[in-house]
């Protein structure tokens, strides 16, 4: 990694990242790790959620809602049992860090679990695991049973009153179960359709008993937090968006990886500074933030803050935290051609808008592809994309055509200039 | 393993069903779940054939129709194809004489679609079994697959 | 405060806290359109028709899935609504055969009534239809894919209410189907032509087997005496075809429709109802007396018994081997009554109405038959088909006379009649067995305990000391519970009626579309209301079944019984490789 840009920080999140060895349980408590769980049992659960809320933590899997909050509403809740299950079902084109901090610090991920298994008083927890993660998935059940032989999981953890106990489960191929109840679905052996919200997990998940859900980086972030203070995590990053945040950066740019950043960081250090910019001198011609259900962007916009209030007075989000890089040989239709392709192999068919919607998008795209499309073809995408946002049944139909949007705002250009101009007359040779 | 013994290890559950068909289907030479086991695993599940029909045509590891030994999945999400994956995607039809979605003719390799793999730091990128390949070009293919078909000739003799 | 204010259009409403929007418009007496939404079904969500515009709110929520907030200002009918739900029509239309002219829901298609109201006029989208197979080799039920919504309603009802789940949605995305198991035929899996599905289907993609041409044939055929038969449940529920209100009793009307239709005769199932009584209660004291196989359950559902035969086989001794009144009606016809009217086999033809599609199925079967040659029933027409029937032949129900059933099978008891209900079976046989054992004349005749929509009902019957136990069952979900406890050795019954839909025949697979609980509930108030009505309400008093045994069959459960009227049944579970 390189160290010269100021906002590129390994402090929280990746800090033992490739210095420890990740298979190793005695590796990660030489290096400090446990010890925010050690501190944890001492604590009452109300404080280890009101120390989360101080935080200001915001659940690092797109949606960006407050983790303490969360976390209140599942302790306040007087249902057991009740179930933790980390999200790791990182199937968003472009994203990858969820992959990395597994692979390079299982046991940060298992901590922050226990931690928050313990303040809302669970005995059992998942990690939904997407089924292609072979190397992750070996990797987290070996450190679970190591973390069961030093008592860090199971019954009587650290001696005190409280039992706790992960399993990996994995998914089989489909980008629908990272939606939380199309994940509780498939954790019940199911095809993953998403189910009617409210009531929202928290009340009624698995098996329909109250179940926080959250994604592998928000937990690795609560080791952090609990042995260092709500403050000290609010000391990083920018008045609305406390903490680090990791970046997946792909795509035609130099030094491909993931990224710990400290918010407040601008798109343009991240793709020059961090990324060392696109490789043969080319240009950009967009950049996609947040993988293929987030918004495309042009160079022009690249000055823009990474922080949750700024981005979103801009229409933004940077979603999970993926930036793709996408330099000028490609044009738009292309790029969305290939989103709105991934949508359709990834809807799950529930809900009429996404199911008959996004195969009509792709016709609509093909016309604008081979310049046949007409003035009414552009009208009807608009209208067509509008509507899926707005009635779609879930995140990923309501999602799906963010990308169209951003770019008919951006680059209005790309599909004005293909629309088939009326009336033509050949000249004869 | 048969069937019965994947079964039996991960427990006669429903919430186990797609462990046991993903564990079951990837020693299976062909890459598949017919339909008798269908009806195996749900008769052992107690659940009906159609329950565990559905699962098997919602997720995409799953095949009813057999495949080859090693299925090749490529990614042709922007990340890879930026990167040029859709020279690997020629590439691979090429090398194997098949499209994309076909078995070849000795039922060692079946070429498949996929979605992101999440290995965009190293597009564009294959997976051949339960294993990655990172950072290809078109010539780094016949090697890949020549690898696996001894791999392939070796586990037969 | 267990109320909630908001303003729908406007307009004050004030509800229960957790009623849906969609509800509360309609308490309100503002109409939103559904098409996934049915009243007895888990809320889906999965159509999106029904959006409503939330004050403050970015997206658009369906109305049947979101319930309402204190304060909140909604509009069902604001241009943004009306646009959106233009939009998800056309994109529904989009992937669907609208051959609407020659649909066979053409007039009665939900999906239809929302783009006529929506005001749909063009599709600005491509059609996407691929078109397929139309699955015709069910007797019963014809699946078209063609004109499917996706919108779940068949696999609920398949898998929660029949507990058979034959048919599921397959695959994912834009590939989503909704398929019977492998995506084989229907007759080539363990469905029981119930026929449920087709009563919730919203469109034509499933249907009865359509058999009015047929009927047609026949009675414009002048060789041809062709008698018909209605089944209980038909005359509780045929007016609504005609806009009557549910729950009108219409015998008299439907025997003149029939007669203004070209039957030569119009009979009363009811009558072979009473006979299975007699039969069936002689079958089940003689098994009490020499001890048979206990509990003996019903056979008059052949839903129910296609049910058995494929999923409990190993159980079928338990069931009576009586035919059913359907089909014993079709053996007399064929026997009795060819003999009687001195006809020729091939010059009768024998047609029933039926609130079932699994009739279709029965008829068909090979041991129904008397001369091993002719079947005994030839047609069989639902209460839909004969409704399509009379409007071609444009005839105005309600407004037609009523008239009276012809002899020698048209005395219709109560006991007949109750047969259309779930628990009517038992009760019959109560009435009729108590008295037979007992001699004494039955005081009250109604058994409240087993009447109703509850899913399994029970009662006791003191007769002479013994106490025979009773359970009553309606739906395949109930009747698998039942086995289950047989299986086990944990029922204790003497005698178990299962009927395979819900509500017994009046909820049959061939009733009027949008068939709900509340409408079964009134079909079923009717169904009692038709036999306090009746002079004669015990089976084994109707003169015609006495004059019967008496002229013909010399008693229950004789060498002629045997012949005509009970039957056997066979393992038709689909057999897989272990």
């Amino acid at each position: 990694m390189s160290a010269e840009n100021r906002f590129l920080k390994n402090i929280v999140l990746t800090k033992r990242c490739e210095k420890i060895n990740p298979e190793s349980i005695e590796s990660y408590v030489n290096a400090g790790g446990y010890e925010a769980l050690k501190k944890a049992v001492t604590m009452e659960p109300q404080q280890v959620v009101d120390e989360v809320k101080a935080s200001a933590l915001r659940g690092r899997g797109g949606a960006g809602f407050p983790t303490g909050i969360k976390m209140e509403a599942v302790l306040k809740t007087e249902v057991f049992p009740k179930y933790l299950v980390c999200n790791a079902d990182e199937g968003e084109p472009g994203n990858f860090k969820d992959k990395f901090l597994m692979e390079n610090d299982p046991h940060q991920l298992l901590e922050g679990m226990i931690i928050c298994a313990y303040a809302m008083g669970m005995e059992k927890g998942y990690i939904y695991i997407r089924g292609e993660y072979i190397e992750p998935i070996r990797i987290l059940k070996k450190a679970i049973k190591h973390a069961r032989g030093k008592g860090f999981l199971g019954k009587g953890i650290l001696k005190k009153d409280f039992s706790f106990d992960i399993e990996v489960r994995s998914g089989a191929g489909s980008y629908i179960c990272g939606e939380e109840f199309a994940l509780v679905e498939s954790l019940e052996g199911k095809a993953g359709r998403p189910r009617n919200k409210p009531p929202y997990p928290t009340i009624s998940g698995i098996y329909n008993k109250p179940t926080q859900i959250n994604n592998v980086e928000t937990f690795s972030n609560i080791p952090f937090i609990i042995l260092e203070g709500a403050e000290s995590f609010k000391g990083i990053g920018t008045k609305s968006s406390s903490g680090t945040r990791l970046i997946s950066l792909s795509g035609n740019v130099l030094k491909r990886g993931v990224y710990e950043v400290e918010f407040g960081i601008t798109l343009k250090q991240i793709v020059y500074d961090i990324g060392g910019g696109v490789p043969g001198g080319r240009k950009i011609k967009m950049v996609q933030l947040g993988g293929a259900s987030g918004p495309l962007i042009p160079e022009t916009m690249l000055d823009l803050e990474l922080d949750y209030d700024r981005l979103s007075e801009n229409n933004l989000t940077i979603g999970s935290g993926a930036v793709i890089v996408i330099d000028e040989r490609y044009d738009v239709i292309e790029i969305l051609r290939l989103i709105m392709k991934f949508f359709k192999h990834e809807s799950c068919g529930k809900c009429t808008p996404c199911r008959e919607g996004i195969r009509q998008i792709l016709r609509i795209l093909y016309k604008f592809g081979s310049n046949s499309a007409t003035q009414n073809d552009l009208k009807l995408l608009r209208t067509l994309s509008n509507v899926m946002s707005e009635t779609a049944f879930c995140g990923l139909g309501q999602a799906a055509p963010t990308a169209l949007f951003t770019t008919m705002e951006y680059f209005a250009h790309e599909y004005t200039s293909r629309i088939k101009k009326p009336g033509v007359i050949l000249k004869a040779v | 393993m048969k069937l019965q013994n994947v079964i039996e290890k991960h427990g006669r559950l429903p919430e186990n069903l797609i462990h046991i068909l993903l564990e079951y289907q990837a020693q299976k030479d062909n890459n598949s779940i017919n339909e008798d086991e269908i009806s195996h695993v749900a008769r052992e599940l107690g659940l009906s054939e159609n329950r565990v029909y559905s699962v098997i045509t919602f997720y995409s590891l799953f095949s009813k129709e057999p495949r080859g030994k090693y299925v090749i999945q490529v990614c042709n999400d922007v990340p890879c194809h930026v990167n040029g994956s859709f020279s690997i995607i020629e590439e691979l039809e090429d090398v194997l004489k098949i499209k994309m979605g076909d078995t070849t003719r000795d039922g060692i390799f079946t070429l498949e679609k996929t979605s992101c793999l999440g290995c965009c730091d190293k597009s564009p990128a294959i997976r051949v079994g339960e294993s990655i390949h990172g950072d290809l070009t078109p010539e780094k293919i016949s090697e890949i697959i020549s690898f696996y078909r001894r791999e392939y000739d070796e586990c037969r003799e | 405060m267990n109320r909630v204010n908001l303003t729908i259009n406007g307009k004050q409403v004030s509800v229960l806290k957790g009623t849906s929007i969609l509800n509360a418009a309609r308490e309100a007496g503002i109409e939103i359109p559904t098409l996934c939404y049915h009243p007895d079904q888990f809320v889906k969500a999965n159509c999106r028709v029904c959006i409503v515009e939330v004050e403050g709110r970015k997206e658009l929520p369906s109305s049947c899935s979101t319930e309402v907030e204190e304060g909140m200002a909604l509009w069902t009918n604001s241009r943004r609504v009306l646009e959106a739900r233009k939009v998800i029509i056309e994109l529904l239309l989009a992937n669907h055969d609208a051959d609407c002219l020659m649909c066979h829901r053409n007039l009665n298609c939900e999906l239809q009534k929302i783009a006529n109201q929506a005001g749909v006029r063009i599709n600005r989208f491509e059609n996407v239809l691929e078109m397929q197979e139309v699955d015709i080799s069910s007797p019963s039920i014809v699946r078209n894919p063609n004109k499917c919504v996706k919108c779940g309603r068949c696999v609920e009802i398949c898998n929660e209410i029949q507990g058979v789940n034959i048919i599921e949605k397959i695959g994912r995305s834009g590939e989503i189907e909704v398929l019977p198991t492998f995506g084989r035929y229907l007759s080539d899996v363990a469905c029981t032509c119930c026929g449920q599905c087709s009563t919730v289907c919203p469109v034509a993609a499933i249907y009865e087997k359509e058999e009015i041409e047929k009927v047609w044939e026949a009675v414009n055929d002048p060789g041809k005496h062709v008698i018909v038969q209605t089944a209980p449940a038909v005359r509780v529920s045929i007016g609504e075809e005609f806009g009557m209100e549910p729950g009108s009793i219409v015998t008299g009307k439907l025997v003149c429709a029939l007669r203004r239709l070209g039957f030569d005769k119009v009979f009363d199932t009811d009558f072979t109802a009473d006979l299975t009584i007699v039969e069936e209660g002689n079958e089940l004291l003689s098994r009490i007396k020499n001890g048979g196989v206990l509990p003996m359950i019903t056979s008059c559902s052949p839903g129910w018994v296609n049910f058995i035969e494929q999923y409990y086989p190993e159980l079928l001794d338990h069931v009576s081997t009586c035919k059913s009144p359907q089909q014993m009606f079709g053996a007399l016809a064929k026997s009795y009554y060819l003999d009687k009217m001195n006809l020729k086999p091939e010059d009768l033809f024998v047609v029933s109405i039926m609130p079932c599609t699994a009739k279709k199925y029965e008829a068909l079967r090979e041991e129904m038959s008397v001369d091993g040659v002719h079947r005994d029933v030839d047609a069989v027409l639902t209460t839909r088909e004969l409704g399509r029937m009379l409007k071609q032949a444009g005839i105005d129900f309600d407004k037609l006379p009523e008239e009276k059933y012809d002899d020698p099978f048209g005395i219709t008891t109560g006991a007949g009649v109750i047969f259309g209900a779930s628990g009517g079976v038992m009760e019959a046989a109560l009435r009729t067995v108590y008295e037979v054992v007992t001699g004494k004349n039955l005081k009250r005749m109604e058994f409240h305990t087993i009447r109703g929509l509850e899913g399994i009902k029970e009662a006791e019957v003191d007769l002479k000391g013994l106490t025979v136990k009773v359970a009553v069952a309606h739906s395949l979900s109930n009747a698998r519970r039942i086995m289950e406890l047989i299986r086990s050795g944990k029922a204790d019954y003497h005698f178990i009626e299962v009927m395979c839909c819900p509500g017994g025949c009046i909820g049959g697979g061939g009733q009027p579309y949008e068939t709900t609980n509340e409408l079964r509930m009134k079909r079923i108030q009717a169904t009692y209301q038709a036999d306090t009505d009746l002079p004669i309400r015990k089976s084994h008093e109707s003169p015609a079944v006495k004059a019967l045994y008496e002229e013909y069959l010399i008693e229950p459960l004789g060498e002629k019984s045997h012949k005509l009227l009970h039957t056997h049944y066979r393992d038709r579970s689909i057999k897989r490789a272990q």
